[in-house]
């Protein structure tokens, strides 16, 4: 295929580019191997041999991973690849069929989602969950954790926690201010916009202060200016020495953002590095990115871009 | 046709013993559904255990009247047990599956021949209210001009009533808190509760356990006021009255179910006497259209519109948010 040659001299492209940019330093990444399943010097997330199938086909199966501490590592891959499953294995929602994996040491293989969130490990999900029918500040105030008016017991009486209620009210709205939605406050969640929602629930899992945020998808929806916020605020989180992790197709803010970058196909994970080696690495080209990826459309051969298009519109519609 | 003879049937039956009954059931389906989002469509079952927990203590173990009382509130706990257990993991359709079910089960069961022994088969059991109705400090009964109570009816009012005003508070308190808050928010989105650190399951549990609990509340009261309990009293058609008196009144608001059962029950009593007065000899619908015995019948199909109708053009009842509730699509 005379495609490939195009694939080579972009490939080299990338490569020569990335060299000329300069790189803000990865937390504590100089010098990690970028094999897949390489070590970390300071790893918050150790899996081991996850695997998770359904019927037939095998939608995870991970045989080493570490995430680094501190840093804000990106998961991409295709459509399909198995991230999103494997942040349900992650969090408790779903569980392997066989593995391990740890968070700061400890096994979290068979625990519970609520129980994993309570150790510092809270996830966004996918598609946006917030509870529609509570207010903005009333979504937030539910993310404190070890509220003592959530015990059935103490609840009927407001003496013994509307101290407490003052000061995750004092916290939420700290949050809201924010994240720019404190003049949505007293409006039901419902009524917010798809960006919107993803602000109050990335607001609401802070409230958890988890060690480990878990983003699925944070920029989907999410409008330039909007998108620009978002950004500064994940970068906020890694420098409040948080870890984010976090699944993103828009290439654009994984090189911008991310110290780190964990590349999915198939279930498996087919190469690590930083954003600009792993975005010059052909196998990410051939399974993800495309060869045109880094390209203005406009100097392309149109006609080939077109039979491209036309090929990946089919492959969809055939799913 | 006597207006004053219909608004006299009417007000008997918003303010009697019935009305009590499916308001303490009602709340109890208030938490349940409306607050949890938990479908229990066998509010009956609970009800009944009420009952019969305090009947099958005192008149078949021979147990003092406190400790019937005390079955009567611990039988439903244990009912909502067995029934969260298995189901609160599962979908929410499969509670109401297995409720609906059980409520069943536990009638035939209290009516069987076999179990006539503890249960009294259909005739049910009698014979320990006396204690009640010993400790009644009225002398007399009370004359409101248009109705009238008698000296044990007011008795049990009284105390029905004062049920139904603590139940309330006790919702109102729950439901203000950050508890309450948990189970709205297990209603709009189980996965976002859990993913923040909330132990869904044990929630859907307390709120099973608190509307069960309330619902048998409504059964040691029934129990109490008629001083027998009947296995025929507990039927589906006491859940779905129940669910009507709810959706009537307004869903996740503590005075809904109240308002929805005084309402329900005066709508029952008003169009009866008005359909049984206007039909028949002396009526002034001919018989053509409508007979004595169907005049009885008309009522419900009325009633049922006027839900349809309230369904349609107010979903969320009397006093509900029409942005709060759960029958509302998203």
């Amino acid at each position: 295929m005379d495609a490939d040659m195009t694939d080579q001299t972009n490939a080299e492209n990338n490569a020569e580019k990335n060299a000329d940019m300069s790189k803000t330093g990865p937390a504590g990444l100089v010098g990690v191997s970028t094999e897949p399943g390489s070590k970390k010097p300071d790893p918050i997330v150790v899996a081991d041999n996850i695997t998770r199938t359904f019927g037939g086909l095998t939608a995870v199966d991970v045989d080493h991973v570490e995430i680094q501490r501190g840093a804000i590592t990106a998961l991409i891959g295709p459509n399909g690849a198995g991230k999103t499953t494997f942040f349900n294995l992650l969090t408790g929602f779903d569980q392997p069929n066989s593995g391990s994996w740890s968070l700061e040491g400890k096994s979290l293989k068979g625990v519970a989602p609520y129980k994993v969130a309570r150790l510092g490990m809270v996830r966004t999900f996918q598609l946006t969950k917030v509870l529609a029918k509570l207010t903005v500040i009333e979504n937030m105030r539910l993310g404190a954790t070890g509220q003592k008016g959530e015990r059935f017991w103490t609840a009927p009486f407001k003496f013994l926690w509307g101290n407490q209620e003052d000061e995750v009210t004092k916290k939420a709205d700290e949050l809201l201010a924010r994240f720019l939605l404190d003049k949505k406050r007293e409006d039901f969640a419902g009524s917010l916009s798809g960006g919107q929602r993803k602000l109050l629930e990335m607001a609401r899992a802070l409230m958890v202060d988890p060690e480990l945020v878990m983003l699925d998808e944070p920029m989907a929806g999410v409008n330039p200016a909007l998108k620009q916020s978002l950004l500064g605020h994940v970068k906020s989180l890694r420098d409040e020495g948080r870890t984010v992790l976090f699944v993103e197709h828009d290439m654009d803010m994984v090189r911008d953002i991310s110290d780190w970058v964990i590349v999915m196909a198939q279930g498996k994970i087919v190469a690590e590095g930083t954003p600009d080696s792993v975005m010059a690495d052909q196998r990410v080209i051939d399974a993800y990115l495309g060869a045109h990826h880094d390209t203005d459309l406009s100097e392309l051969d149109e006609e080939a871009l077109e039979a491209e298009v036309v090929a990946e519109i089919e492959e969809e519609e055939a799913k | 046709m006597d207006i004053l003879d219909i608004l006299r049937a009417a007000l008997q039956q918003a303010l009697g013993p019935q009305a009590i009954v499916f308001a303490l059931a009602a709340i109890g389906l208030n938490i349940h559904f409306g607050y949890t989002g938990l479908l229990n469509f066998g509010q009956a079952g609970f009800v009944a255990v009420g009952a019969y927990g305090l009947a099958v203590s005192v008149v078949t173990f021979g147990a003092p009247f406190w400790l019937g009382i005390v079955m009567s509130l611990v039988a439903p706990l244990v009912l909502a047990v067995i029934l969260g257990v298995p189901t609160l993991r599962l979908r929410a359709d499969y509670l109401a599956i297995v409720t609906i079910a059980a409520a069943e089960v536990l009638r035939f069961v209290f009516g069987s021949v076999e179990m006539k022994e503890t249960f009294g088969g259909s005739n049910g059991l009698n014979g320990y209210a006396r204690p009640f109705q010993q400790a009644n400090p009225y002398s007399s009964g009370i004359d409101l001009g248009i109705i009238s109570f008698g000296r044990n009816d007011l008795w049990s009012l009284t105390v029905g009533w004062i049920l139904v005003a603590l139940c309330c508070l006790l919702v109102w308190a729950l439901m203000r808190s950050p508890w309450g808050r948990v189970l709205r928010s297990i209603r709009e989105d189980e996965d976002a509760v859990r993913s923040l650190g909330k132990n869904v399951f044990a929630y859907k549990m307390q709120a099973l356990a608190l509307g069960g609990v309330i619902g048998g509340l409504g059964g040691m009261f029934l129990a109490l006021k008629q001083a027998s309990v009947v296995p025929s009293d507990y039927s589906t058609l006491m859940t779905f009255y129940a669910f009507a008196a709810l959706l009537l009144g307004g869903a996740a608001r503590v005075l809904g179910p109240v308002v929805g059962s005084v309402l329900f029950w005066f709508l029952i009593a008003g169009l009866g006497s008005f359909f049984s007065q206007s039909a028949g000899k002396g009526g002034w619908i001919p018989t053509v259209i409508m007979t004595d015995t169907q005049a009885s019948v008309i009522r419900y199909i009325v009633l049922g519109l006027a839900i349809m109708l309230l369904m349609i053009f107010r979903p969320q009842g009397i006093f509900g948010d029409r942005r709060e509730i759960a029958i509302d699509g998203r």
